[in-house]
């Protein structure tokens, strides 16, 4: 497909705690990327955004679902859970606030840089959470014209 | 200079990825952290940590580094080696700390920072 890509959507189930799969939908992602011959360094923008969600959804959530949408304009990374939401979201982005639990801590999570990094490496990133009902992270990359 | 050349000069001892040991090495970078390992880590980097679990696998092939090094003779589960190698990451040991690991390839001109495009 020459000068083109195509349009594409994959859907990854990631389960809360499952630290042993834990990248294995970030790693489809970057393949898929990386077949659709996207730029080398926007493939790592959207890799680490999309490493740091799933991990925040294995870590914090009780389990959702990671979306890549691949659009010929834009790449949309999608982390949806059900909860248990984030009570103040300003402060969740502060760089080094982290709530991770020991056993996380002790696998090296929990530096507290995850939504930093995600928001450093994206064009545009909306989150929206509700305690009770759960988090919507959408991470939005522009693909430039060649 | 190649990962090969780093373990004959450091005399490292090869757990996982023999068979790419002509992989590129330019930079380094010591650290347990994963989010910061994630944010500083690039193609071509030699990583040196003393977490040996599976998520470390999963971090060096996300952002290709060439080789990780475990320091002081730490022991790697089977189960993360053969991950390592279904993965084509390179896993090292040494029986050095962390600190004289960074030392001696930073004497050897490994830079913090490597410039390498693919
Ligand atoms: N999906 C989520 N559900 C609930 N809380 C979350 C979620 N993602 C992030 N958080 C909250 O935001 C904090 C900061 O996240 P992050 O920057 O990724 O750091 P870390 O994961 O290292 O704690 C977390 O510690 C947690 O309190
Ligand atoms: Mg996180």
């Amino acid at each position: 497909m020459a000068g083109g890509y195509y349009s594409i959507e994959q859907v990854f189930h990631i389960k809360a705690g499952d630290f042993a799969s834990a990248g294995e939908a970030s790693s489809q992602i970057k393949k898929t990327l990386k077949q659709l011959g996207i730029d080398s360094t926007l493939v790592r923008r959207v890799t680490i955004a999309a490493y740091e969600a799933e991990m925040n959804l294995i870590i914090h959530s009780i389990g959702g679902e990671l979306k890549l949408k691949v659009t010929p304009q834009s790449i949309i990374v999608t982390a949806e859970d059900k909860g248990p939401g984030i009570p103040d979201i300003d402060l969740a982005m502060q760089e080094g606030y982290s709530t991770a639990p020991e056993i996380a801590r002790e696998l090296g999570f929990g530096a507290g840089m995850g939504l930093p990094n995600i928001k450093r490496n994206a064009d545009r990133l909306n989150i929206q959470s509700k305690v009770g009902e759960g988090t919507l992270l959408e991470i939005y990359f522009d693909i430039k014209a060649r | 200079m190649k990962v090969s050349q780093m373990v004959e000069a450091l005399s490292l001892k090869v757990l996982a990825g023999e068979s790419f040991l002509e992989r590129e090495v330019c930079s380094g970078y010591c650290c347990d952290l994963l989010s910061r390992v994630m944010a500083k880590g690039e193609k071509g980097m030699a990583w040196i940590t003393v977490q040996t679990h599976m998520n470390v696998v999963a971090v060096a092939a996300l952002v290709e580094m060439a080789c990780i090094i475990i320091p002081e003779g730490i022991e790697v589960e089977r189960k993360v080696l053969d991950k390592a190698e279904e993965e084509g990451v390179i896993m090292l040991s040494s029986h050095l700390t962390a600190f004289e690991l960074a030392g001696k390839l930073y004497q050897m001109g490994i830079a913090p920072v490597c410039k390498v495009v693919d």
